[in-house]
């Protein structure tokens, strides 16, 4: 893929990067051609069968995501196999686990916006799509997990006539007020992204219909150049917002568990190692779908290689992080002398679910060296491989973390062991095929790809060549 | 008979087939209708109908085997919806008071004296009732068998009453019939009785006590002198009996004072839990420790326990040094400690003295010649004639008699070998002598000895007519089924176990309309008329002298007691014929050259079988194995490793040529190459719950030998699921349970103020290394807490519960369930881990670390109950969202169940795992007849809400509202919790611990106090005293729980040789 | 061509480069109109300071939005906890600040983001459904790869003929009416 000119015209595109590796935008693109490239996917290209067959497999999850949350509601948590003393399994897992992936994406788009990585440009905007759509499912799954989810808004403040509040020590309450934040952001930043594109859509389209749709959804804009102005203020200013946030989030969500006294839980390292963690999973999320994607619509003059080699490095450096909070959370069980947290850490390596900690340790802390290779980087097949085992290990290290600390905590009379059900496994599968689903709409339905934005790149990229 | 696997197999399916007959059967209006429905209530088939009746509720589970404990447990409406078509609806008979007595104030219980009865002995018991509706049971402080404590079976006794699954009506060959055409066919009966002299009557009777059953039935007798009076309990006296007969030529009952006692051995006499009286035992047990205990320094002494036995009984694991011993070697054991006491006649022939054994006996015997006149032997009824021999033999020798046992008159009305006298029975059923079988109560059909045959022959008794609670395996075979009156519906009288006589007076009437054994001896002596008040009523009134009419009888009824009943004691001459000694060992050479030896034991929480249909009997964790819903086999680890078992493997028990499939569980302490059978499971016809759980032991009792045999044991490849609570004996080193020795303790606690350190206070070995202060008194360490204290002015409620006196016998945990409405789920539920019981009973084991068989050959028992601990700085409330859980101004830690969402936070964050969920709706809201049954002051919770232990908030509550009607503070001992009544040996103390005056807070003083897991900060309420261990020193020191530490002399005597 | 007498919103100039229109703007402000705007595919640096815009107000809305947040935020826990319905809570005082510190933290996040987009959008003046731009059919180019300047006929300096002219010599490719 980088045959000499790219390599210069990528140095072109890079004013004051200097890097020599693979460019950010193929050359040879003009607004047009971009224009029309992006809008065709929505607008006139009929999807290919591979869309087709992938929303009918994810909508037939999605289904059972209903049926299983149905029967859920009708007859109660007991179809899952917590008991006591793992009352959390499934249910909290799959929520730290789509928390987390949701990460990337804000990441992406507010972090790297602000750092000037003109990289994130063109998958900025799905992986703000795939954020909402994680936070979407991982909102469920506390919903879900309640014993009595119709009562859930009693989480929320307001004047009732119990003349009761939320309890604000709780981290739980914290997580409803950060998951909620965290996706009413997130909305309102893929939102504003969306605007010219929905712009450009609404002048694109032929249809009527269409012309309505994306006419509402583009509020009358312009291109005017003092809107432009406030519109880029504002960017800038929802991305400083969105970093710290995407940092409390899952900083809170590690609260859940380090406010508790809960051997293996009660650690002080837990926000800045879920945070870590989150963005690990959630890059690999994004290279797992990113991949595939790029080959299906062939975007990848717009995907490059040098995207991918990037988001692996990212993941790389975070893996390491995750690898340390591993290290450190074993040295300070036995540093600290606790005999129960020592205890903790054995068992964890030796007992009954030794196997899901020594998986995740492979997935998640020997897998990623890899990337150290830059051969690797560049092998796009190997690169998915790789994103799929992280996802899997950050699901298993969060298994790790609340089943294994839950099953044998501090009286040994109330040790027991958690097995999932079939009714685990459903919800589990079927919120995959809600996440899916929602992500197979937005494709067809909305640019994928911040057209705008690469309108701008092709014309630093000019800039670059005059 | 051998249990045919599919039976006890829960999870065989039930053929449809069939069971689309019992659909069409059950169709509205089809004659085979009313036919079948007895039947088919209690058939499989019947069963898989419902299930598919029921798909919401069939599919909520993830086995077969769980579907259909669920539907038994829970479907119990159904029976209802049908059976009411056929028996007056029991909403209508128990409509409480026309007019209301004056005493009765809604809302406000009242309660009743009466008793339970268990093998034909009583506990006197107080009923609560609400509204007329008795909703649970309280202990009789006056009456000597209990004083005020309960047991589980009478705190669950309840739970029968309402019992949907009881009998409802009469049947006639299994067709629903009349009391009155009964009453016809037995007038039809009586002339040619008359004219026989009785000739062909034969009654059939568990053990009698009661004076007016018996009195009836010798007038009965006197009218039908032909006829003949039968007597069987399965786990009847017969050896204890045959042992006095042996040593006294006289029968004569034994009344034990253990608060005389210093020294105590029991010969696998399972006194504290399996015995008449063993409320009473156990408290006068704990009494002189619980005195030296809390008075160090006093001088107060310290008994000593030793006890030998085939397998871990709960008096073994109070026993200061334990032997394990197979059941035959038991009587050379104690002729040997008979010879070393000098005790004329016993030679000292049979063991010869070595090793760890020799060290025993020495010490065994210093020890009771030391303490002549305050030591105590005592032999269980499960060991031969020849045993009980000996410790009579050696209780006399050593002027024991008249000060620590009593020989008293027989309480039973007439006592007799009950083995002969069933074999003679069923020997004249044989012969078809039989013309009219009554068996008023009992269950002989399943628990007969199998080479009886019992089933087979009663098909040749001409008329047999079975009055009993359950439309069981007996009523199946007898022609005529009367429905029996529950004990709480009934008048009766029974006596203690020291022979004072109780009237019980009915709480409600007959739900189902049950008769009780008065009425039938009544129609049969033609005075069908006469109600079993009457027939009470004029027994006592004849015999109660009084002054002005009634009020005597009115006492008695008020007081629970008779006064002046209790036995007579008895002077008893020590004469045993020559040779009877050897006699007495023949009892076990039967079936000798078999490899292992059988133990047949009644099972710990359903007893003989008669409360299999009993859900919170079957759910609640048999103390030592924390089993539940089903028995096993259980044989020692070095015994499983020889024979290459595991938990869980079936295999088949062989005596003579009976077998049966039995599970395997590996019991801790258990003695080699002895297998225990619990008694009572593997029922086929009872109820919902009770039916095609365990295996059943009778198949293979033999009428030889009842209580040890010789027999064969095969593995199988199949296996069995079992369910317990507690599959984690170790405390992994965890300073949880704390044990001190009595001696150490005493040395340095006497001269020290209270407060300071305690004896053995070495790494975690000790008890509290500080004990309470502070004004919460909490145990441990001053609270180091970043936020200030939180002032609690008034009452501070807090709870102490003794390790030394807690015995483990569960009485707690089921008066819990009964006070707190609190749901069973199931054997499926309880493997999920979703039990529900507030309070536990933890069980751990101690011995030496290193060595597993050592560990599990003869380890040291420890008990624990758990319940909310009411941290002062609950983990629990800190992380709930929605404020369900928080602390009130006396610090209890509240549960508030209707702002519960369930987010299950709570139990994670408790250190103590007290906590429960309602994964399921457990609770049967659809049952009518079991709303009946709850205690209307305490919440029924719903699916999806966590509960806890509240301790118990209604009953303080309760003392507030009176307290503040009188206008004064809430004494000390006014609020007793449903725990705290009824455990036997005061282990549990609750009160105020503001207040520097109550019991509690002296207990929280006490150098012995501690909380557990202190280190956490949570500040628990409830604290806990460490074990006291009374070892004798030359048997090595108390075993230190948490730092696993024994000395080599405890290694050799666990090897139990 | 148009006469006097027909109403207009503006005269409308269509570019092929941004670097033309870049110049174009500057040359039309240096003209002295002041009632123009200038509508592109891309964000262009300096395009409205080169139409005279030079500040928004934007940033003090943001930073209203995130007080106001954290306020109502730290005030809503305190008065539930502290003065509505004060409850024994694990023995932790009533008030017990670091628990309270992450709600408010959102809350602060949350208003700064609403104030910040909401308020971008007002001063924008969006929504607007209807804009006379939209009557002219070549700017629909304008989200694609055509730069337009337009003069608004508000303008005080503002001559059909001779705006329309100037318009032309700025190099632009065409010059359009946009009928009010």
């Amino acid at each position: 893929m980088s045959h000499p000119p790219s390599e210069s015209a990528g140095a072109a595109a890079q004013p004051g990067q200097g890097s020599l590796s693979a460019p950010v935008i193929e050359p040879g693109h003009t607004f047009a051609s971009v224009t029309d490239k992006i809008s065709a996917i929505v607008l006139s290209r009929q999807s290919p069968r591979s869309w087709f067959v992938g929303f009918a497999i994810s909508f037939v999850l999605l289904m059972v995501f209903l049926y299983a949350t149905g029967y859920l509601l009708a007859t109660g948590v007991g179809l899952w196999g917590n008991n006591v003393p793992v009352a959390w399994a499934f249910d909290i897992i799959n929520f730290v686990w789509w928390i987390g992936i949701g990460h990337a994406g804000t990441l992406i788009s507010a972090v790297l916006l602000l750092l000037r990585q003109e990289w994130r440009t063109s998958i900025n905007r799905f992986a703000e799509a795939m954020t909402l759509f994680a936070v979407a499912c991982a909102g469920l799954y506390p919903l879900l997990h309640l014993g009595r989810p119709w009562v859930f808004y009693w989480l929320l403040p307001y004047p009732n006539t119990m003349g009761l509040w939320p309890q604000f020590r709780s981290p739980l309450v914290w997580d409803v007020f950060a998951v909620s934040t965290y996706g009413a952001v997130s909305l309102l930043f893929w939102y504003v992204g969306l605007i010219p594109d929905m712009a450009t859509l609404r002048d694109r389209a032929r249809r009527r219909v269409a012309q309505v749709v994306y006419g509402i959804l583009a509020m009358g804009w312009r291109g005017s150049a003092v809107h432009w102005h406030r519109y880029q203020v504002a960017y800038l200013l929802l991305a400083g917002l969105a970093t710290p946030l995407v940092v409390s989030v899952h900083s809170i969500v590690g609260l859940d568990f380090a406010t508790s006294l809960l051997p293996g839980w009660h650690v002080t390292l837990f926000p800045p190692y879920f945070v870590a963690g989150a963005i690990f999973s959630g890059f690999a999320m994004v290279m797992t779908l990113a991949i595939p994607l790029r080959a299906v619509y062939g975007l990848e003059d717009f995907i490059t290689l040098r995207h991918l080699g990037n988001m692996a490095k990212v993941m790389l450096a975070t893996g390491l992080i995750v690898a340390y909070g591993y290290l450190m959370e074993a040295f300070f069980a036995w540093y600290s002398g606790n005999e129960y947290e020592w205890f903790l850490t054995i068992n964890r390596a030796l007992g009954p679910y030794a196997a899901t900690y020594w998986s995740l340790i492979v997935c998640n802390v020997a897998v990623p060296q890899l990337l150290w290779f830059r051969a690797v980087r560049r092998n796009v097949p190997l690169l998915f491989v790789i994103a799929l085992v992280v996802n899997v290990g950050m699901w298993l290290e969060r298994f790790v973390i609340i089943v294994t600390s839950l099953h044998r905590d501090f009286l040994p009379s109330s040790w027991d062991m958690y097995y999932p059900t079939v009714w685990d496994l459903a919800q589990f599968a079927g919120s995959i095929g809600l996440f899916l689903t929602l992500l197979f709409l937005f494709i067809r339905f909305l640019p994928v790809i911040a057209i705008f934005e690469l309108r701008e790149l092709v014309h630093d990229t000019e800039e670059g060549h005059a | 008979m051998t249990l045919d696997p599919t039976r006890r197999d829960p999870r065989a399916p039930a053929p449809l087939a069939r069971a689309g007959e019992a659909a069409g059967g059950l169709a509205p209006g089809n004659r085979a209708y009313w036919r079948s429905l007895e039947q088919l209530a209690a058939t499989p088939e019947f069963r898989s109908f419902v299930e598919r009746e029921f798909p919401r509720h069939a599919s909520e589970w993830h086995d077969v085997s769980g579907r259909r404990n669920f539907l038994k447990l829970m479907a119990a409406s159904l029976a209802l919806a049908g059976a009411t078509g056929c028996v007056r609806e029991p909403a209508e008979t128990i409509v409480p008071y026309v007019r209301s007595p004056e005493q009765a104030v809604p809302g406000k219980p009242l309660f009743f004296a009466t008793a339970t009865t268990l093998g034909g002995y009583a506990r006197g018991v107080l009923v609560e009732s609400h509204m007329g509706r008795p909703t649970k049971i309280e202990g009789n402080g006056e009456h000597p068998a209990s004083r005020g404590a309960t047991d589980a079976f009478a705190q669950a006794s309840i739970l029968s009453l309402y019992d949907p699954d009881r009998s409802q009506t009469v049947m006639f060959r299994g067709r629903i019939d009349t009391w009155d055409r009964f009453l016809t066919t037995l007038a039809a009966e009586l002339p040619g009785l008359v004219n026989r002299q009785g000739k062909g009557l034969h009654l059939l009777t568990g053990t009698v006590t009661s004076p007016t059953l018996a009195d009836q039935i010798q007038r009965l007798l006197g009218r039908f002198p032909a006829a003949e009076w039968h007597q069987y309990e399965p786990l009847g006296p017969d050896n204890i009996r045959a042992g006095a007969r042996l040593a006294f030529d006289s029968d004569v009952d034994m009344l034990y004072h253990f608060d005389r006692a210093r020294v105590v051995l029991s010969l696998d006499a399972d006194f504290l839990a399996g015995m008449h009286g063993s409320l009473r035992y156990a408290r006068d047990f704990m009494q002189t420790r619980r005195e030296a205990a809390h008075k160090p320094g006093a001088g107060a002494p310290m008994n000593r326990l030793y006890v030998v036995e085939p397998t871990p009984s709960l008096t073994g694991a109070m026993a200061d040094h334990r032997l394990p011993l197979s059941g035959g070697r038991i009587e050379s054991m104690a002729r040997a400690v008979a010879a070393r006491l000098g005790v004329e006649g016993f030679d000292g022939a049979g063991e010869a003295a070595e090793g760890v054994w020799d060290r025993w006996l020495a010490a065994v015997a210093e020890d009771l010649s030391g303490q002549r006149g305050a030591g105590l032997i005592l032999a269980g009824e499960g060991q031969p004639p020849g045993v009980h021999a000996v410790a009579h033999a050696i209780n006399g020798a050593l002027g024991n008699v008249g000060r620590t046992v009593e020989y008293i008159e027989p309480v039973e009305a007439r006592p007799r070998d009950q083995r002969a006298s069933l074999a003679d029975l069923v020997r004249r059923m044989r012969s078809s002598e039989v013309e009219l079988l009554v068996i008023l109560g009992g269950n002989p059909v399943y628990t007969a000895p199998a080479d009886l045959e019992f089933a087979d022959n009663l098909s040749r008794v001409r008329l047999c007519i079975h009055l009993s609670d359950y439309y069981d395996e007996t009523s199946f075979l007898s022609h005529w089924h009367i429905p029996a009156a529950h004990e709480l519906e009934s008048w009766s009288d029974a006596r203690a176990h020291d022979g004072t006589a109780t009237i019980l007076q009915p709480l409600i009437a007959p739900l189902y309309g049950g008769k009780t054994a008065h009425e039938v001896v009544a129609a049969l002596s033609g005075e069908a008329q006469r109600t079993s008040f009457e027939i009470v009523e004029q027994h006592w009134q004849e015999r109660l002298e009084s002054q002005e009419p009634g009020a005597a009888w009115r006492k008695a009824l008020h007081d629970g007691i008779v006064p002046g009943t209790a036995a007579e004691v008895r002077q008893v001459q020590w004469s045993p014929a020559s040779g009877t000694m050897d006699d007495a060992l023949r009892e076990d050479q039967a079936g000798d050259g078999e490899p292992v030896e059988i133990v047949f034991r009644r099972d710990p929480t359903i007893f003989d079988g008669r409360f299999a249909n009993n859900g919170w009997l079957q759910e609640l964790p048999k103390p030592l194995t924390k089993l539940c819903w089903d028995n096993a086999a259980l044989i020692s680890q070095a015994t499983a490793q020889r024979l290459g078992v595991a938990n869980e493997d079936v295999v088949e028990l062989h005596v003579g040529k009976h077998t049966v499939d039995a599970p395997v569980w590996i019991m801790p302490g258990q003695a080699d190459d002895t297998v225990t059978v619990p008694l009572g499971y593997g029922r086929w016809r009872t109820g919902r719950v009770g039916e095609g759980l365990g295996f059943n032991g009778y198949a293979i009792r033999v009428s030889d030998q009842p209580w040890t045999a010789r027999g064969r044991l095969k593995k199988t490849r199949r296996r069995y699921p079992l369910v317990t609570t507690q599959d984690h004996w170790s405390m992994e080193g965890r300073d949880l349970v704390r044990v001190a020795a009595w001696d150490q303790y005493e040395r340095q606690a006497g001269h020290r103020q209270p407060n300071g350190d305690a004896g053995g206070g070495d790494a975690g070995g000790g008890p509290a290394a500080q004990a309470g202060h502070g004004p919460a008194a909490h145990g441990g360490h001053e609270p180091v807490s970043l936020y200030p204290e939180y002032p609690y002015e008034g009452n501070a409620w807090g709870m102490v519960i003794d390790q030394t006196a807690c015995i483990g016998c569960n009485a707690c945990v089921v008066a819990c369930q009964a006070e707190n409405n609190i749901p069973i789920v199931g054997k499926e539920q309880v493997g999920r881990g979703r039990e529900m019981h507030w309070l536990r009973i933890d069980r751990y084991y101690e011995g030496e670390g290193d060595d597993v068989a050592g560990l599990l050959g003869n380890p040291q028992t420890f008990f624990q109950p758990m319940l909310c601990m009411h941290c002062e700085k609950a983990p629990c409330e800190v992380v709930c969202p929605v404020a369900a859980t928080v602390h009130d101004h006396e610090g209890l830690n509240e549960m508030i169940y209707n702002r519960c969402v369930g987010t299950r936070y709570c139990s994670n964050n408790c250190p103590y795992k007290v906590r429960r969920f309602n994964y399921l709706q457990y609770v049967d809201e659809k049952t009518e007849v079991l709303k009946l049954l709850r205690n209307p002051d305490v919440t029924v919770r719903s699916r999806g809400v966590m509960e806890k232990c509240t301790y118990c908030v209604q009953r303080i509550s309760a003392a507030r509202i009176d307290a503040k009607k009188e206008n004064r503070a809430i004494r000390d001992g006014e609020v007793v919790t449903a725990c705290q009544a009824a455990c036997p040996t005061q282990a549990i103390v609750f009160g105020n611990i503001n207040d520097g005056t109550s019991r509690v807070r002296a207990l929280k003083e006490l150098p012995l106090n501690y909380a557990l897991l202190d280190e956490l900060g949570t500040q628990p309420r409830t604290t806990y005293l460490a074990r006291l261990v009374n070892r004798h020193p030359r048997l090595g020191a108390a075993p230190i729980a948490g730092a696993q530490r024994g000395e080599r002399d405890q290694e050799g005597e666990r090897t139990g040789t | 061509m148009s006469s006097q007498d027909v109403a207009l919103y503006g005269l409308l100039a269509e570019f092929d480069k941004p670097e033309d229109l870049f110049e174009a703007a500057k040359r039309t402000h240096a003209e002295g109109y002041r009632r123009i705007e200038a509508y592109t595919p891309i964000p262009m640096e300096g395009l409205a300071e080169a139409l005279g815009h030079h500040t928004t107000r934007l940033p003090l809305l943001t930073l209203l939005g995130g007080v106001l947040g954290g306020l109502t935020g730290y005030a809503l826990q305190y008065y539930a906890s502290v003065l509505d319905y004060p409850l024994n809570v694990g023995g932790r005082p009533l008030h017990s600040w670091p628990a309270f510190i992450p709600v408010t933290f959102e809350l602060t996040v949350l208003g700064a983001a609403f104030f910040t987009v909401l308020g971008m959008l007002a001063l924008n003046g969006l929504p607007m459904p209807y804009h006379p731009l939209f009557n002219v059919s070549e700017f629909k180019l304008a989200s694609r790869d055509r730069f337009f300047l337009c003069i608004e006929a508000r303008d005080p300096r503002f001559d059909a003929e001779r705006t329309g002219e100037f318009l032309r010599r700025l190099g632009s490719r065409a010059v359009y009416e946009v009928p009010p």
